[in-house]
């Protein structure tokens, strides 16, 4: 019982830490919070429903709908936040803008999708298991934890060795030192939005396929976790991030198995406030982003 | 021939102007020193060259090109690279971090040679290298600054300070380091509250006073004139 809800909970878990570390990179590079990370999280989700729906390959649609949501992140960047770091406009109106993009984006999807929940064609899917002892594990679940540990070892790899994860921490440490080293600061956050923003609809295509269900609430349902995960992380911090991801899934797991799953919120976000009376600034500081 | 050519150069911050229309020249292959008090504009026109800050009127032209709304990364790739005050470490990363990225931020061909180049150069940086750029002591942090900017292959470098909050023996590995990037072949526009040695050591030295340029000559001649030994000297007149 007990490894079962770990295990469930190491999938919910790998799935949330997608969309943190999207969250959180964003931040760690530009001091700001991107509201409308779930609104490209939900975005995406539906896309590569509709391009399911369409006929195309699960694993085509997904790719795609990844493509989607880095540009969508870009365009939202170029949008919201770019013309307002111009202006030197400080870390609050950002947020301001960045919820009423989400707002056009949630309009946009219920415009084109519908009020109503969506499932995935159930052709695609598989519905294996497996058995190990009392332990069953879908074959579903499975590829959901492989692919997101895969994006997550490929963002590893990306921040500590190459020239672009490289540009990408120096811009997050010093804005202006890496603009006198040579360093292209828009191009660079372009590309963060774009990582940042695939990370986030990988998140949203995943939970989508594991729960079967797409709607237009998804993005509201995750967007406070997704905020808890990264403060209880350390805010800008990836392994933060990861780790505070981790736990919840576990936390939520539990408390479902064990109490009920009318308190699954408050014991989660109960949990994550002892953890910040102990360390009030995280798990890891903003250091780790940097350091990565 | 000048490298780099300032006329009538106008800035500020918000509605302060700081800059009131400052002319300048570095020569090829020398070495200009601005002194002035604190506050006089100093690093604000550096920052207006590095186009960190708008210029407003007026227009600056480097190895024959105009820089006046070139973007910051294009003027450092053009080979004008600033040496900020302060030194700006990257500090959660790594000594050859801040080499690599520094290079690679130039787009240069030959990033690895290069900083085995630096490492060979900077002896005291090589067992460091894999340390937090904000653990080193005051004067490694210095010439880690130093290798950086020289990672692009500049052909001017804009220093602004470099001996702030050194001890007297690591002013003096910082003096001798800028002579010796001259003597390379780097032009440098130094900017220094230890007048005496920037004097010193420059061909050509301009005084700013409140955001204008009061004085200008050779390093040498500045040195002894009255007003500059009284007010940026320390020695009372007589
Ligand atoms: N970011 C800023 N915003 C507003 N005003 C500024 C800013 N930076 C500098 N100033 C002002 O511009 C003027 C010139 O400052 P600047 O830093 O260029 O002087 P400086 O000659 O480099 O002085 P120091 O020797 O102390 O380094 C000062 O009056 C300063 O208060
Ligand atoms: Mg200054």
């Amino acid at each position: 019982m007990l490894v079962q809800q770990l295990a469930n909970g190491l999938f919910l878990g790998a799935v949330y830490a997608l969309f943190a570390i999207g969250y959180t990179l964003i931040f760690g590079v530009l001091d700001i919070l991107n509201l409308a990370h779930a609104a490209i999280f939900m975005l995406a989700a539906f896309v590569a429903l509709s391009l399911v729906g369409f006929g195309f390959p699960l694993v085509l649609a997904v790719a795609l709908a990844l493509v989607f949501a880095g540009l969508l992140g870009v365009l939202l960047d170029r949008i919201a936040f770019a013309p307002l770091r111009r202006r030197n406009a400080g870390t609050l109106v950002p947020l301001i803008s960045s919820i009423g993009a989400a707002i056009v984006m949630q309009g946009i999807a219920r415009g084109v999708w519908g009020p109503d929940e969506h499932r995935f064609p159930s052709n695609g899917l598989s519905t294996a298991e497996f058995h190990l002892g009392s332990l069953s594990v879908g074959a579903l679940d499975l590829i959901i934890l492989a692919v997101a540990l895969a994006l997550m070892g490929i963002l590893s790899y990306v921040m500590r060795s190459t020239a672009l994860g490289r540009s990408i921490r120096a811009v997050a440490e010093d804005r202006v030192a890496a603009a006198l080293l040579g360093i292209d600061i828009e191009r660079t956050i372009a590309l963060t939005f774009f990582i940042a923003s695939a990370l986030g609809g990988a998140a949203g295509i995943l939970i989508g396929l594991q729960y079967n269900s797409v709607s237009l609430e998804m993005g509201a349902r995750i967007e406070l976790k997704g905020l808890a995960i990264i403060i209880l992380g350390g805010m800008g911090s990836v392994t933060g991030a990861v780790i505070g991801a981790f736990i919840l899934g576990a936390v939520e797991t539990l408390s479902v198995a064990y109490v009920s799953s009318s308190y699954r919120d408050a014991i989660a976000f109960g949990v994550m406030f002892l953890i910040l009376v102990l360390r009030p600034a995280g798990l890891l500081g903003k250091r780790a982003l940097r350091a990565a | 021939m000048a490298i780099l050519e300032v006329e009538g150069l106008v800035a500020g911050y918000g509605r302060i102007e700081v800059l009131h229309g400052v002319s300048l020249r570095l020569q090829e292959h020398s070495l200009c020193a601005i002194i002035g008090a604190n506050g006089a504009g100093k690093t604000t026109l550096l920052a207006a060259l590095s186009r960190l800050i708008p210029i407003r009127e007026g227009r600056a032209i480097f190895d024959g090109r105009e820089i006046t709304h070139a973007s910051s990364h294009a003027v450092a790739r053009a080979g004008l690279v600033q040496v900020p005050e302060g030194r700006r470490m990257l500090a959660g990363m790594s000594v050859e971090e801040n080499l690599l990225v520094a290079g690679e931020g130039a787009g240069g061909r030959t990033v690895g040679a290069d900083v085995a180049a630096m490492f060979e150069r900077f002896p005291t940086l090589a067992p460091r290298r894999a340390l937090p750029a904000g653990s080193l002591s005051g004067g490694e942090q210095q010439m880690l600054a130093f290798a950086r900017a020289l990672m692009a292959h500049p052909k001017a470098l804009l220093l602004d300070e470099p001996s702030m909050g050194l001890a007297p023996r690591l002013v003096e590995t910082v003096f001798d380091l800028i002579a010796e990037e001259r003597a390379r072949g780097t032009s440098i526009l130094l900017v220094e509250q230890n007048a005496r040695k920037a004097l010193a050591l420059a061909d050509h030295a301009y005084v700013l006073e409140r955001g204008s340029i009061s004085l200008e000559g050779k390093g040498a001649d500045l040195l002894g004139r009255e007003e500059i030994t009284a007010a940026y000297l320390g020695e009372a007149t007589p």
